[in-house]
């Protein structure tokens, strides 16, 4: 397998508080890769770098053979990153298909060929029935999978999840589980994915990284970093492994 | 074409748009003189809010600046008017171009280098504040004397030249916002509507979603600022008489964004239906005070400032979106 992500030696300092030290990682065509550490490890900081939000302060990011690092958050998605965001970020006055439309419409420019896109992906999430609702009167739950389809409307190779299993419930995580694994199987889509919720990791990560402090502690298959003993002293806490 | 164009619009919409024509277009067979004037200043106040909408109501950038373009529309027709005899809408030709380049000159300044919000709008309060003092100043344009038009009475209504009866004007202004009408409901349901409101709502996750925003911020403004600069031309041809002082003024700006946010910021009915609001309230407040003989300097404008308050509080988000609830027009896109 190729990488189609490569961070290299990326670091990330604001006002002497060094946030991201020297993380490096390759992501495959087709992995499922997540970040997990602490709260305050560096794990956002990192995304917001991978997704153009930041600019390194040294390092490099390749993205399908092409430095990225340093362009602007709609340049890094057009060339096929997409991301959602910690904290949900719909367009409230929109409705749920207005707000996937607007995804859709990047490699597309009609909006009726957009809106057919956006009404698979909304049935995919089973938000379709919500479709004409404004997406500020939507549950949480239903704003990450609105977010999720908006993010997936944009036709990426990779999509960053940051947290995306935050809040919800395990029946609504196993959902949202499944959905990435069908997606990561069908169309061979990369995920990289920040999360706090280890059933979500357990069930989909193929490698894992954990970092703390904005430093790599660890890097391996789930089952592996678990056991570590670094990874569970800094994060999991012994009652975690059991 | 046409099917394209009501696609999705329910019966009672267009029943309702076909009235609001057709009461229009018969309206200067019943109204007076004075009337007329009234209503002149209807549309030309529902056209330039429907121009400034595309910027604050669809891309949601804030200008309080828009007297500028009105001044640049209206000073350089009646400029080459008075100077070379070239007729208005050859000015008109030339006042869109000059326009869209001012606009795009002042949106390049602020959203390449990331002002945005209210520092935007101080930004475009300042540039026509240049204007005007730069006006003031510019002996071509008879600075702050005031730039005539020739009057003249005229036998029939010379629609080339744009000299004639109020009656033209109203229905120039009237095909005006019309066609406006209709070209920002095209923009609003095409890629780069859905773009803009993305921006409005949420810039950051507009640009996530991988849209340029600098570019369609650009195209908003120089779409607002072309379109504007018409109803200065209309303004000069028919007033006939410009000074840097009235038509540059921060007050013609706020004019201009009065009807739109009583109508409803963002929908396409609210800059019309803001102009009626607006003019009937002050006509009708106005006959009521002669009628009750109260002389108190000063006492419209309180009045009339305090029932726009109570409008804008009873009804956040303007007229028309209340309005259309009532009607059970749920098209949200209007």
């Amino acid at each position: 397998m190729t990488a189609l992500l490569s961070v290299d030696g990326v670091t990330k300092q604001f006002r002497g508080l060094l946030a991201v030290d020297k993380a490096t990682f390759d992501v495959a065509e087709g992995e499922i890769f997540a970040v997990i550490g602490p709260n305050g490890a560096g794990k956002t900081t990192l995304f917001n770098m991978i997704a153009g939000v930041y600019t390194p302060d040294g390092g490099s990011i390749s993205f399908a053979g092409e430095r990225i690092e340093g362009l602007t958050p709609d340049k890094i998605c057009r060339r096929g990153i997409a991301r959602t965001f910690q904290i949900v970020r719909p367009f409230p006055a929109l409705t749920v298909e207005e707000n996937v439309i607007v995804g859709a419409l990047l490699h597309r420019h009609g909006v009726n060929e957009a809106r057919k896109r956006a009404h698979d992906l909304l049935r995919r999430l089973e938000l379709y029935d919500k479709r004409t609702q404004a997406a500020s009167s939507l549950t949480l739950p239903d704003r990450k999978r609105m977010e999720l389809a908006r993010a997936l409307a944009t036709d990426p190779k990779l999509i960053l999840l940051d947290e995306v299993m935050a809040g919800l419930r395990p029946t609504e995580i196993d959902r949202i589980v499944t959905t990435l694994r069908e997606l990561n199987r069908e169309i061979g889509l990369t995920i990289l994915l920040i999360e706090h919720v280890m059933r979500a990791v357990m069930a989909l990560a193929v490698r894992v990284l954990v970092i703390h402090h904005g430093a790599a502690i660890a890097d391996g298959k789930p089952d592996q970093v678990v056991r570590n003993t670094a990874v569970i002293d800094s994060y999991l806490g012994a009652d975690a492994v059991g | 074409m046409i099917t394209q164009l009501i696609g999705g619009v329910p019966a009672r919409a267009l029943i309702l748009l076909g009235a609001l024509l057709i009461g229009f277009l018969a309206a200067p067979l019943f109204v007076g003189d004075y009337l007329l004037t009234v209503m002149i200043l209807i549309l030309y106040f529902a056209y330039t809010g429907q121009a400034w909408n595309i910027m604050m109501g669809f891309a949601g950038q804030l200008s309080l600046g828009h007297a500028l373009y009105v001044g640049l529309g209206a000073y350089t027709a009646a400029a080459l008017y008075v100077h070379f005899g070239l007729g208005p809408w050859i000015g008109l030709a030339v006042a869109v171009p000059l326009a869209a380049l001012t606009g795009a000159v002042i949106g390049f300044l602020a959203f390449r280098f990331g002002v945005g919000g209210v520092y935007f709008a101080i930004l475009t309060i300042a540039f026509a504040e240049f204007a005007r003092v730069g006006f003031d100043h510019f002996g071509w344009t008879n600075a702050s004397s005031g730039l005539f038009l020739p009057v003249a009475q005229y036998a029939h209504n010379d629609l080339w030249q744009l000299r004639g009866h109020p009656v033209m004007f109203y229905y120039v202004l009237l095909a005006a916002t019309a066609l406006a009408f209709v070209f920002c409901r095209a923009l609003l349901k095409s890629r780069v509507g859905y773009f803009w409101l993305a921006i409005r709502e949420d810039e950051e996750a507009a640009r996530s979603a991988g849209i340029d925003t600098f570019h369609y911020k650009m195209i908003a403004v120089v779409i607002s600022a072309a379109m504007t600069s018409f109803a200065g031309v209309i303004y000069a041809f028919y007033y006939n008489n410009l000074f840097p002082e009235q038509v540059f003024n921060i007050s013609r700006s706020i004019d201009i964004i009065l009807a739109p946010i009583v109508g409803g910021i963002g929908t396409l009915f609210g800059p019309i239906l803001g102009c009626f609001v607006i003019e009937v309230l002050a006509e009708g407040l106005r006959s009521l005070l002669e009628l009750f003989g109260v002389d108190v300097p000063g006492i419209k404008q309180v009045v009339f400032g305090a029932i726009l308050l109570l409008v804008v509080v009873a009804m956040p988000d303007g007229v028309w979106p209340w309005l259309a609830r009532k009607l059970n027009l749920t098209e949200r896109r209007l």
